[in-house]
């Protein structure tokens, strides 16, 4: 067993085992249980990263065994330095879910942590994924524990949001499903995904496979003009579940866009990049302005992960180091700051049991520990020098601007509109006086809570104050990702 | 090929004799011995499944009864799972059929009597063979579906299969006797011989392939020649739903190899194109119409109708342009889709007569309202039959619906991948319904008169060893992937 097999495979396990011991009488040795496994996940994938070489550009820490004969799919597993921080991320936000959950999950905790845990696993193993069946198994399986977080956890509406996650996400891969099949066809009958980046293509075919990884990935990451399901699937969701929806399941979309959509279709890539671009942009100012007018802090925040997604994507077609460096570094950071904002709408509704922007007011007076790292999210939210939030929209808007001014004069707006509406946000909901006797009853965040935003808190500034280390693990994936984008694979 | 070759059947005679032997024994057992009738068909069914297991790794076909029947792998494994689903049939429905006065001797010698039918059909080798193995499996389905004769709506179900099923058989014996009049020939082999000359008559052979496809479809239970499934499923008492539901499907896919591929291979531009069209209509119909059933047996009889729409998809990939060269990847597939989705039914239905109880039949969706509070664990055994029917990874359901698309796929023809195409947006809907089931289960709030699983622990065990199945082929399907494979292959070679 492997590094990543050992990254997969242990919370699976563990999730496994809390589903089949937990019981509600014993809640508390599960919640130790699953912290413990989450841990020990994480610290599975520390030297992922400490024993990665830096100068290569190849997959590192590869597994490979045969798994279905018949379709010649194998178990094939590996990193690349655009992947690696994605296995960490997921095992890293892991372990926040599971403290965030502590005290506030009281029924059935045993599924939501066997839930998470075994998600956590299975994230891993889309990012990790060398074989296209492999990911595809991964990628599809997450639905369906995020489909019972969303259902049994979730906020009155929640049926309705979960259906619309699931179903909305199964017709983007199904239709990725059939571009996989016309691969392993047109490979020779190979599920491997490196031999697919090598497979010469005509353009009409090149266009066609875009369009089908278009579906799939562009309904999770999520795009305009297919976003609708994430606001519904965040506000509905438990604070866990809206925390991992947007710190990696929007993720698993953009990384898709990387894995298959570039390397694979590289020029119809080319061919239709004005089209994601423009998609990008409208996500970037129009979503930007529709988090504007949002009453519901949750909704808020959902509709500014989609804005940043949009930065993300536009990184990616440009085509150059920075954008693309940047899209990356901006998802990572993205995990982090979005994670961090979900939890803190958590601290609050765990109180008042409100989402509404207008119960609140005045919550420093009250919580000002609290205040202070909500307002520090914020601030990265907005993109302030200092935190990851700064680093990856700066290299994405510096990429743009050399490759079209106007779409990079475009693209910097989103730092007026994410100021504008994370900060007004903070202005009605922490600032001025106590709103009423809800705020007024507040008490501040305990060990637990100050613990958990700690830790992303310290995040994001590592990231923000010195993003090196991150840069320089992608550096090569990512110049080898740009030098094969720019070759043609018309035959 | 004369010979009369009596092992090749040993199975069968044994099935027969036991068949016969229960009936016999069950006349002297009291009412509350009748457990001994239960464990002797329980024997007679694993007995049979382990002779079909060691039988099934020949390879070349060994003809029995002068050329009637054929022993090769395709008939013994279709046949060695049929008799694994009765016999997990049989288990399932022990506790249910004893408070509903339909624990019989009947209930067990019929039952017999259906796997003989289906052993007899998949093993045929001669048109008159596999007509005589449909009659012996359909009659005895239709008794049992009556075998609560003072129940109203079960009385009703029998009528109307067995109206419809007369009909069907008459459709495949008179598409069959063209056959003859057309070839001259009753084998298989001597008919495949004269339509590969291209000696006899085409307009007489299209003619009763017309039939015989309309009278195979009725079996299948394919759109538009699916009006019975609905109210027989949900007419018959679920324990003989169940039966039905589990191995006459793999029956009626061997049934289908047999004449269809066997006998007509000469013939596939046509009946493909037949069988297209009935697997559009039959993943449009059943998908469409499961959405809007309320009842839980209604409902699972459409997603059959729309499953084995999915799996004729796959043999309609079998002759590409007059090559037969995708012939073992397209039916192999179809058979592995077969072989899970009966898998899948066994356990889907199995937990439909756990959760019913004397005076209370799990019936409607909403009795199933949070089955997740009350088990747990029946509650994860059933989504994950949900999920793998959805075909959702990592469950078995998802290899199957791999291998049919992939076998389509692979065709490289544009008609063929739209098909894909249409098969995988079909799907959505479908994972509307199968999701529903989860969603009951998990996210309502129990009814206080809903279901709760009765104390049986072997059925327990049972359930959650089918669960594990389904979920196990999901992880690492290869082995069964390749028993399929080498079956089919076998079979073509012959």
């Amino acid at each position: 067993m492997g590094l990543l097999s050992v990254s997969i495979w242990l919370p699976i396990l563990a999730g496994t085992v809390l589903l089949a011991i937990g019981r509600d009488e014993n809640a508390h040795a599960v919640r130790w249980m699953a912290l413990v496994a989450a841990l020990a996940s994480f610290l599975v994938t520390l030297p992922l990263v400490s024993g990665f070489d830096t100068a290569s550009a190849a997959m590192q820490f590869q597994e490979k065994l045969p798994w279905i004969d018949r379709f010649k799919v194998q178990y094939h597993l590996g990193v690349d330095g655009i992947s690696v921080w994605f296995v960490l991320l997921t095992a890293f936000i892991t372990v926040v879910v599971v403290i965030s959950a502590w005290e506030v999950i009281t029924e059935r905790v045993h599924q939501y942590m066997g839930a998470f845990l075994i998600l956590s696993g299975l994230m891993v193993g889309v990012f990790s994924a060398l074989d296209g069946l492999l990911f595809y198994v991964f990628f599809e399986a997450t639905l369906i524990p995020m489909y019972i977080i969303i259902g049994m956890w979730g906020g009155p509406r929640r049926v309705y949001a979960a259906f619309k996650f699931f179903l909305y996400t199964l017709l983007g891969s199904l239709l990725m499903l059939v571009a996989l099949l016309y691969l392993y066809y047109k490979s020779g009958g190979s599920f491997s995904i490196l031999d697919w980046h090598k497979l010469p293509l005509p353009l009409s075919a090149q266009s066609l496979l875009f369009f089908a990884f278009f579906a799939a990935f562009s309904v999770k990451v999520p795009m305009w003009p297919v976003h609708t399901w994430l606001p519904d699937a965040h506000v509905e969701a438990p604070t866990g579940g809206s925390v991992v929806l947007a710190a990696i399941m929007l993720k698993l979309g953009a990384y898709g866009f990387l894995r298959f959509s570039l390397p694979i279709t590289p020029d119809a890539s080319r061919e239709w990049a004005w089209f994601i671009i423009a998609l990008s942009l409208i996500a970037v100012i129009y979503i930007g302005l529709v988090a504007l007018v949002q009453l519901d802090m949750k909704k808020l925040v959902a509709y500014s992960s989609i804005a940043h997604m949009g930065f993300v994507t536009l990184g990616f077609f440009i085509f150059s180091e920075l954008g693309i460096s940047g899209g990356i570094v901006q998802m990572i950071s993205h995990g982090f700051i979005s994670g961090a904002m979900f939890l803190c709408i958590g601290v609050l509704y765990d109180r008042v049991h409100s989402r509404e922007i207008s119960s609140y007011g005045g919550v420093i007076n009250t919580m000002p520990t609290f205040t202070a790292f909500a307002v520090f999210f914020a601030m990265a939210n907005c993109g302030l020098p200092g935190t990851s939030g700064f680093v990856g929209e700066w290299m994405v808007i510096l990429g743009t601007v050399k490759a079209n001014f106007w779409l990079g004069l475009l693209a910097a707006t989103t730092l007026v509109f994410g100021a504008a509406y994370t900060l007004w946000m903070v202005k009605r909901v922490y600032f001025g006086d106590v709103a009423n006797a809800d705020v007024r009853a507040l008490a501040d965040i305990n060990r637990r809570e100050f613990t958990m935003l700690a830790m992303l808190a310290a995040a994001v500034l590592w990231m923000g104050v010195y993003p090196k280390p991150f840069t320089d693990v992608m550096h090569a994936s990512v110049t080898q990702l740009i030098r094969h984008v720019g070759q043609s694979k018309l035959n | 090929m004369n010979a009369m070759n009596w092992p090749a059947i040993y199975p069968e005679l044994l099935l027969l004799v036991m068949a016969c032997a229960i009936a016999v024994v069950d006349l002297f057992v009291a009412d509350a011995e009748r457990r001994i009738t239960f464990w002797l068909t329980q024997a007679t069914l694993i007995a049979v499944a382990l002779m079909h297991f060691v039988m099934f790794d020949t390879e070349r076909s060994v003809y029995a009864m002068q050329g009637l029947m054929v022993s090769d792998s395709l008939g013994h494994l279709l046949a060695c799972f049929a008799a694994i689903a009765c016999a997990v049939t049989v288990a399932y429905a022990q506790p249910y059929v004893g408070p509903r006065e339909m624990l019989k001797g009947e209930f067990f010698t019929l039952t017999l009597f259906v796997l003989l039918g289906v052993s007899v059909m998949v093993s045929a080798n001669n048109f008159l063979v596999v007509y005589l193995g449909l009659e012996l499996m359909s009659l005895s389905l239709y008794a049992l579906t009556a075998l609560r004769r003072d129940n109203a709506m079960a009385t009703e179900a029998a009528m109307k299969y067995f109206v419809l099923g007369a009909l069907a058989s008459g459709f495949l014996l008179y598409g069959l006797s063209m056959m003859y009049g057309a070839t001259g020939s009753l084998d298989h082999q001597r008919v495949f011989e004269v339509i590969g000359k291209g000696q006899a008559n085409q307009s007489v052979l299209v003619f009763g392939i017309v039939f015989i496809v309309a009278g195979l479809a009725f079996k299948f239970g394919a759109a538009p020649f699916h009006m019975w499934v609905p109210d027989v499923y949900h007419g018959a008492p679920t324990a003989v739903t169940l039966l039905i539901a589990g191995a006459p499907k793999l029956a009626a896919f061997g049934m289908a190899i047999r004449l269809l591929v066997e006998g007509m291979l000469g013939l596939a531009p046509d009946w493909q194109q037949m069988l297209s069209v009935l697997a559009v209509l039959s993943l449009l119909i059943g998908n469409l119409a499961a959405i809007a059933q309320s009842n839980l047996k209604r409902m699972l009889a459409y997603s059959a109708i729309a499953q084995i729409g999915f799996m004729l998809l796959a043999l309609t990939a079998g002759v590409v342009s007059g090559n037969t060269l995708s012939a073992g990847n397209a039916y192999s597939s179809a058979l592995f889709y077969m072989i899970v989705y009966v898998l899948t039914t066994l356990g889907s239905f199995g937990l439909i007569l756990l959760l019913a109880r004397r005076g209370f039949e799990c019936e409607d969706i909403t009795d199933l309202a949070g089955l997740n509070q009350r088990s747990p664990w029946m509650a994860g055994v059933m989504a994950v039959f949900m999920f793998s029917l959805a075909g959702i990874p990592p469950t078995a359901g998802f290899y199957a619906k791999l291998s049919v698309l992939q076998a389509l796929v692979t065709t490289n023809l544009p008609h063929h991948l739209w098909l894909a195409v249409f098969a995988v947006l079909i799907s959505l809907v479908a994972a509307y319904y199968y999701l529903r089931i989860v969603k009951v289960m998990y996210f309502d709030e129990p009814a206080p008169e809903g279901a709760a699983p009765a104390e049986r622990p072997g059925v327990h065990a049972l359930l959650a060893i089918n669960g594990g199945a389904v979920l196990l082929l999901g992880i690492l399907p290869g082995g069964l992937m390749a028993l399929c494979t080498a079956a089919i292959v076998r079979a073509l070679a012959s």
